[in-house]
């Protein structure tokens, strides 16, 4: 009972003591955002790297995930006659939910864990330790750019899930199970809400963006230096980031959504 | 050297330093000067600390008490941007080289003269250009890290090291790791860059043979403690048997071949355990 008390004690303060070094990192990363800006070329190859070598797994993914909607939704809403709506079901389930959470998941999992590795590596290679002998601030140099690209990249990746995600409701709705593509695209115009979905949307993504990209880089900054550290580092990006992406889209929804 | 151009007579001075990990003493009260020009060699067997003193110089680690002084500068009480400007005048030799593998040979000379300077571009290329040939690595401008050899990689890291013409150079473990061959050509540009570009020189290393040939003075660290120091020739007519078992590698002598065990006999017949 004791060493349970005990245990349960050390790992409670080393929790703290991690919390505590990665809000200073945070602090430092977002100080560094400045300076990235006055070098825009370090954030444009982030951009890339972060940014562009997610999108092709961000758009097949959207594609499926809106074909499978469109097709649940039509057996769902055939039922009670109204697969008219089966736009607004797809726009609004994407656009709300699926597009921020699913690529979230997805950007934690391709650029989140490669960031992590990255940055771990250059830890166990001592190319961090180098840069701070030759009086360059790996953090300015490293950790801000990766962190403004991330930032910048997730609400533009969760929106492109999104769109591409509504075209494959629209191929297997409209095209195969004969939705009238009039009433599929004229609902969602008329029931999706700018403020309530789109924009509501966009600050999930960002605030999903913001979280991954901070644990990515704070992991790998804070691996232990060896092979074997990295990988656990890693792992701890990709399980971290999917429970904070799930656990704050529950919050953000009863925020957002709680009063209708 | 002239000691009356300089604020301090030595360019680093250590007082007192203590130094733990954790529950570990890695350094107790421990004093030593660096002579300015000179090739100052800090030796002593793996695990005693001697990246960690090379740390501590760089003011990478703060220590728990004592002083560190580089040319009059006392480091762990520096501000960052002070310390960042110490370290402008100081270049460092990583063991692993730490070059930046996303960049090739030529970007990674250039790189502390780009962050460091506005000059054109023609003059970094010139300068670059000058600092790879003092290693014999112009040919090799454009390869990149990974196609590398070990004793390539660290020869490029050496010319980073001087891109910015440092007061200091620090060698973590330059020998560890090498060919004959590199280990000559490593020895030969310590000894010969130190001389022409007028540095002051810090190895830290266990090999005693190579670092003994071209160092001018030697520590010898032992359980956080400096347990000799003196010229090379000094150093090998130690009385300490410690520093003779040291200098000769021999197997058995103060530093135990055997790690600490109860008796053989008595460990072979306890049976019924596991290990």
């Amino acid at each position: 009972m004791i060493r349970l008390l005990r245990q349960l004690g050390g790992d409670t303060r080393t929790g703290f003591t991690k919390l505590g070094r990665s809000s200073r990192f945070l602090l430092l990363a977002l100080g560094g955002v400045v300076s990235v800006l006055l070098r825009p070329r370090l954030l444009l190859n982030q951009l890339y790297s972060v940014g562009v070598l997610s999108f092709l797994i961000i758009s097949i993914s959207g594609l499926f995930v809106g074909m499978v909607l469109g097709l649940q939704g039509y057996y769902t809403l055939s039922d009670f006659g109204a697969e008219e709506t089966l736009g607004v079901l797809v726009a609004a389930s994407l656009v709300r939910e699926l597009g921020p959470v699913i690529s979230g998941l997805l950007f934690a999992g391709r650029a989140g864990s490669a960031l992590t590795a990255e940055i771990g590596l250059m830890k166990a290679t001592e190319q961090l330790s180098g840069m701070e002998m030759m009086a360059v601030d790996p953090i300015k140099r490293i950790i801000s750019p990766r962190f403004l690209a991330g930032c910048l990249s997730m609400p533009l990746l969760a929106a492109l899930f999104s769109a591409i995600g509504i075209i494959g409701g629209e191929w297997v709705g409209v095209g195969l199970l004969g939705v009238d593509a009039g009433a599929y695209w004229g609902q969602m115009q008329a029931k999706l809400d700018f403020q309530n979905d789109i924009v509501n949307g966009f600050i999930k993504s960002l605030v999903f963006g913001f979280v991954a990209t901070w644990i990515a880089l704070f992991e790998g900054y804070d691996a232990v230096p060896t092979a074997e550290g990295v990988s656990r580092a890693t792992t701890r990006t990709v399980v971290n980031s999917a429970f904070s992406i799930l656990g704050i889209d529950f919050i953000l929804t009863a925020l957002m959504f709680g009063d209708d | 050297m002239d000691a009356q151009k300089y604020p301090t007579p030595h360019l680093v001075s250590i007082r007192n330093l203590s130094f733990s990990r954790g529950s570990t003493k890695i350094f107790d009260d421990v004093s030593l000067d660096i002579e300015r020009g000179k090739i100052t060699a800090i030796m002593g067997p793996s695990g005693t600390g001697k990246t960690t003193l090379l740390k501590l110089i760089g003011g990478q680690l703060r220590p728990e008490q004592g002083d560190i002084t580089v040319d009059g500068q006392n480091i762990p009480q520096l501000s960052r941007t002070k310390l960042y400007q110490v370290r402008k005048r100081i270049g460092m030799l990583f063991q692993s080289g730490a070059l930046l593998t996303d960049m090739n040979v030529y970007d990674n000379v250039a790189f502390p003269l780009r962050a460091h300077t506005q000059l054109p571009e023609s003059m970094i290329r010139t300068l670059v250009l000058m600092k790879l040939q003092a290693v014999g690595l112009r040919g090799a401008r454009g390869l990149m890290p990974n196609e590398l050899s070990g004793g390539m990689a660290r020869r490029v890291a050496l010319a980073r090291a001087i891109a910015l013409d440092p007061m200091m150079v620090l060698y973590d473990e330059p020998f560890t790791g090498q060919d004959p061959i590199s280990m000559g050509v490593l020895a030969h540009l310590i000894k010969s860059l130190n001389s022409t570009l007028g540095l002051t020189s810090i190895i830290v290393s266990h090999d005693v043979s190579e670092t003994s040939l071209i160092a001018d003075y030697i520590y010898v660290l032992a359980d956080g403690k400096i347990i000799g120091h003196g010229t090379p020739a000094v150093i090998r007519q130690s009385p300490s048997t410690w520093i003779q078992q040291f200098m000769t590698g021999a197997a058995d002598g103060p530093v135990h071949f055997h790690y600490p065990a109860k008796n053989y006999v008595d460990d072979l017949l306890s049976t019924g355990k596991r290990y």
